[in-house]
């Protein structure tokens, strides 16, 4: 369809109008957290709940990836009963919870933000600074 | 050595113009490389960014020749004699402790110790536009400060002018190693890295192994001399008979007193969730008899905080050093930049992107005495290309990049200096001080003046060759 875009055609053709930035979201401490409010550039392109779903399920998967749980502590004195040798073998739990964060910010972009023209950039390439969200150009209206 | 030149900015390398269509059919053919090979900090990468160090390693070979020396004289000349008159258990337990104190303190030494990366020309400029709230479409720098409120408690989160971002709490940025690091801690000479987030666990089980070896060592060649004295002979004969463990005594004997009380200053810390930094300054202590001012990142309970600081999640780094530079992003030492909007949006950030290059550049003034100036230039050059996309106007640019241009090469930290330009080298050279080829100044000058001002104060600490940075760990 003419107004859908894939996420190929956003990449590598379409030219990006601006780039709005979601900043952390310091106060429950240096847990990283979001801030859920809707930036004003979003507002004609996507709906203000879809929004604030997306971000409130990240920030729900890093709650979990820091969560101080009996399986993070039983890591970590594994680890350093192993002098942390054991983290060459094995993947820690943050890292797999990093992965299902990939893959949820993947497929949030192909159902939800491509069709729209955006595009989230997974917080880990910006240093877990900022969800970068990218606008690009509507080019069904030019085509 | 690089050189940052005075450049221009590309118009056809520019994200959000109509020409960037364009730009993916002129990009350079390079071979890819890896993020480590462009990081803008001052570090040293082995086994293809596998191992990452600080470049001031400091004495890390003296600590590991120590150790080392130390355990080979103790296992050479010590054990032998213990084994046969006490236990075998001995070399067991000392090697074990060995084995241990070495992996603990490569792992200190060799692990990215939570550095955060830069952020990216996008970001930095879209946080001097969110906090300009005049809505005229100029840029100024951040204020230095930000309050925020953790845990119902005022917290400032200082502004870092050389990575561009706000620090997120307990975030410092360390000199030496031009990092900013999460959960900074300290920057220890002996591991030849800093000590943050990612490492402090690594960096405590060295210390107490240490501790454990150290006065394990020692207990055991007094006992050695000890059992050899006993033997009905004197003191100074069993010495002689053993030299080697005078040397072994001397080296632990010094050694315990820094290493157990370093021990005991960090299981404190541990225990009431502070790092060295915040406890030098003080910033929980309550100096001001105020009784809100506690540390609110604390659970108020040893067990919790210990357990949180030792065994909590380990969070993966986040500099992603064998991630290869994507051909399209900007590489700091690479000939394009990619600027958010239109070209007069990169001159701010060039501005204060600059602060340290300029603080180079001053700093190179001084000690080779040249006539080549900055802090004047800057005032009238900020303006400059006034949403010219044309190449033609691009020309001038803040005199902070011109001064890191033309005969004052460039240490690494060019990669900080996002203009770049198509211009010949000829340009840069004699565009010392581009302001006075700029057309008509800008209502912003005044603003810029301040702005490099307030910078000055920030990052231009008195100029001391090597002191880099923004301020002190």
């Amino acid at each position: 369809m003419a107004e859908t875009h894939s996420l190929q055609d956003l990449r590598h053709q379409a030219a990006v109008i601006a780039k709005v930035f979601i900043q952390r979201d310091y106060t429950n401490g240096t847990l990283c957290q979001f801030q859920t409010k809707f930036p004003s550039e979003l507002e004609t392109k996507i709906d203000k709940q879809q929004f604030e779903e997306t971000v409130r399920t990240l920030n729900n998967l890093y709650a979990e990836a820091e969560k101080l749980g009996s399986q993070s502590y039983v890591e970590g004195c594994l680890a350093c009963l192993t002098a942390y040798t054991i983290f060459l073998c094995m993947e820690t739990h943050y890292e797999k919870v990093l992965k299902k964060i990939a893959k949820y910010i993947q497929e949030q972009n192909d159902k939800v933000y491509a069709p729209r023209g955006l595009l989230l950039t997974d917080p880990l390439e910006r240093g877990l600074r900022v969800i970068e969200i990218t606008i690009f150009e509507d080019r069904s209206l030019t085509q | 050595m690089k050189n940052c030149e005075y450049q221009q900015i590309d118009p056809r390398a520019l994200s959000v113009s109509p020409l960037s269509a364009q730009i993916h059919t002129e990009k350079k053919e390079q071979r890819p490389r890896r993020k480590w090979e462009v990081f803008p900090g001052k570090n040293r990468f082995f086994c293809d960014g596998r191992l990452i160090l600080s470049r001031h390693s400091g004495v890390l070979p003296l600590t590991l020749g120590l150790i080392v020396v130390t355990c080979g004289l103790f296992f050479a000349f010590d054990c032998p004699f213990l084994v046969k008159h006490l236990t075998v258990f001995i070399p067991v337990i000392g090697g074990a402790l060995f084995v241990f104190v070495v992996i603990s303190l490569l792992r200190t030494s060799f692990t990215d110790p939570g550095i955060l990366p830069r952020a990216t020309l996008d970001e930095a400029a879209d946080l001097e536009r969110q906090i300009d709230s005049s809505g005229s479409s100029t840029y100024r720098p951040p204020p230095r400060t930000k309050e925020i409120l953790i845990n119902q408690q005022m917290v400032k989160l200082k502004y870092c002018f050389t990575c561009k971002m706000f620090r997120p709490p307990r975030t410092s940025h360390c000199s030496l190693c031009d990092n900013c690091v999460e959960r900074f801690d300290h920057h220890c000479p002996w591991v030849g890295n800093c000590v943050g987030k990612r490492n402090y666990r690594f960096f405590y089980s060295f210390i107490i192994s240490l501790s454990f070896l150290t006065s394990f060592i020692f207990g055991c060649v007094i006992a050695h001399i000890t059992l050899r004295s006993q033997a009905g002979k004197s003191l100074v004969q069993a010495i002689q008979e053993s030299p080697a463990s005078v040397v072994e005594l001397v080296i632990c004997f010094f050694s315990i007193w820094s290493i157990l009380g370093l021990s005991g200053f960090h299981t404190y810390l541990v225990a009431s969730n502070l790092t060295t930094n915040e406890d030098i300054k003080g910033s929980w202590s309550g100096k001001r008899g105020a009784e809100e001012s506690g540390n609110p990142y604390s659970y108020n309970n040893i067990i919790t905080n210990c357990c949180v600081t030792l065994c909590g999640p380990l969070p993966p780094s986040l500099i992603d050093r064998r991630g290869f530079v994507p051909p399209d992003e900007v590489v700091p030492a690479a000939s394009t930049a990619s600027q958010m909007e239109l070209p007069h949006f990169s001159t701010k950030n060039d501005v204060n992107m600059c602060t340290q290059s300029t603080k180079d550049v001053l700093e190179r003034m001084i000690n080779s005495g040249s006539q080549t100036l900055c802090s004047p230039g800057p005032p009238k050059t900020t303006p400059l290309v006034q949403g010219l996309p044309s190449t033609a106007a691009l020309s001038p640019e803040p005199p902070p990049s011109a001064g890191c241009s033309g005969p004052l090469g460039r240490r690494p930290t060019d990669s900080r200096c996002p203009l770049f330009s198509r211009s010949s080298e000829k340009e840069s050279l004699h565009s010392i001080n581009p302001a006075f080829r700029l057309a008509s100044p800008s209502p912003s000058v005044t603003r810029t003046a301040k702005t490099l001002g307030g910078a000055a104060d920030v990052s231009f600490m008195p100029l001391q060759p090597g002191s880099v940075g923004d301020e002190a760990p």
